[in-house]
């Protein structure tokens, strides 16, 4: 039997940590390009368009993560995929942010006035144009602070991936548990790596959320 | 190859996604009971009580709000054993959701406390009412009223975040999913049928709370 110390334990889940960060930012990134083209078509003219992707959402926010994550797993073998954890994990969390960012940043181009939209048409800006150039920044620069906070969710939520099989953080302590039988050190431990990754963010929003109150 | 999808199972599998589903209910109904009740001592104790409770408070939703539920799952089912509390499956998935819940909750109701006029306690202790009194009769009820629909929000949100407590082996209705697609070996149908219950529960949930609160709180809750 091999034996554990303190730092043994501490390295090991470090080490797995990176990939919870790396399936964090993969999922972040892959999330708000597709959160973007759902946004797209969720302010989109079109009342059947705008539905489908109010549909999206809603199925996205009205649904366990995990049961997402289990749908994508199983679901994709289906379709001739031939698909890992780390795939599933990655894209089951994409799809899962690509509903919340794109809900957030609605809110955004809701919020601005109406006036933004009139007088990019009068500088003979089209539709597209108009948003990039003019909705769409001031529609993110207005959400940060929830993006943000939304990152910080998401972070939380790639401990469900161990369910399915990835080798993250959460999963990586449950095989240190059953080796070592300390799981007060263990999940303490898991949980203080969480933290230290979420807390700073978690105060980065709420500044950024002052900020945006005070203006 | 080609899949075929088939849901032949699904007539003998009622009765037990339907059991799944009413623990699922019954754990989200004590949690908010539970979280609802010590989200307002907490917010109260964070904005009266005394130093230290205030910093412990602080921490405590810090905490909480900055590590997945699923740690806090596991630590708690797992970890509390190890300093002699041993807690049943059930009673561990209810104490970490509730728990979860309040960390949460305390910061909602504490804008909703913050949200009622100064002028409506000192009036209601100019009136001769005892500073509880005053607490539970006139600050309370118009803070809940403003802060139910993030309260209703959170619910639902708690609701769905209950499929994790199946690691623990509560037999909610996740795990059931998992028993039966071990059964039936049609793990894609299984999950599906068991993701669309869970977005029917979620959007009836909303609907109650939402009617229930127009009801109990008055007009004007949305």
């Amino acid at each position: 039997m091999i034996e554990f110390t303190f730092w043994d334990i501490v390295r090991n889940l470090l080490l797995a940590a990176r990939w919870t960060v790396l399936l964090s930012l993969a999922a972040f990134v892959g999330g708000a390009l597709v959160g973007l083209a759902v946004l797209f078509f969720r302010i989109a003219k079109n009342k059947w368009v705008k539905r489908i992707a109010s549909a999206y959402i809603a199925l996205f926010q009205g649904t366990p993560l995990l049961m997402q994550l289990f749908l994508m797993f199983f679901g994709l073998p289906m379709l001739g995929l031939r698909i890992e954890p780390w795939t599933a994990a990655a894209l089951g969390l994409t799809f899962f942010a690509s509903a919340y960012l794109a809900e957030i940043w609605r809110g955004g181009v809701d919020a601005l006035p109406r006036g933004q939209w009139d007088a990019g048409a009068s500088l003979g800006l089209h539709h597209l144009q108009e948003l990039r150039l003019v909705v769409l920044p001031q529609a993110f620069a207005i959400t940060r602070a929830p993006t943000v906070g939304f990152l910080v969710q998401l972070i939380k939520s790639t401990a469900l991936t161990s369910i399915i099989g990835f080798e993250e953080l959460v999963r990586t302590s449950n095989a240190i548990n059953n080796a070592t039988f300390e799981p007060f050190k263990v999940y303490g431990l898991v949980a203080l790596i969480f933290f230290v990754m979420c807390f700073p963010l978690t105060q980065y929003a709420r500044r950024l959320e002052q900020r945006a109150g005070a203006r | 190859m080609g899949y075929s999808l088939d849901f032949g199972w699904l007539a003998g599998a009622a009765g037990v996604i339907a059991r799944g589903a009413a623990m699922t209910l019954l754990l989200i109904a004590v949690t908010t009971l539970a979280g609802t009740f010590l989200s307002i001592l907490g917010a109260a104790g964070k904005r009266n009580g005394p130093k230290p409770l205030q910093l412990a408070i602080g921490i405590y939703v810090e905490v909480m709000r900055n590590t997945p539920f699923l740690v806090q799952l596991f630590f708690i089912f797992f970890g509390l054993p190890s300093l002699g509390v041993r807690l049943d499956p059930i009673l561990a998935a209810i104490l970490a959701m509730t728990l979860n819940m309040a960390a949460y909750t305390i910061e909602i109701v504490g804008a909703g406390l913050d949200a009622v006029p100064r002028g409506q306690s000192e009036a209601a202790l100019a009136l001769g009412l005892r500073p509880r009194q005053v607490f539970i009769k006139i600050v309370l009820p118009q803070a809940l009223k403003v802060i139910y629909p993030a309260l209703t929000s959170q619910i639902v949100i708690m609701m769905l975040e209950s499929a994790v407590v199946s690691q623990i082996a509560v037999r909610e209705l996740t795990y059931e999913a998992d028993m039966l697609q071990a059964r039936t070996f049609r793990a894609f149908e299984t999950y599906f049928v068991v993701t669309m219950v869970y977005l029917g529960l979620s959007m009836g949930l909303r609907r109650l709370l939402v009617g229930g609160g127009r009801r109990v709180l008055g007009a004007g809750v949305s």
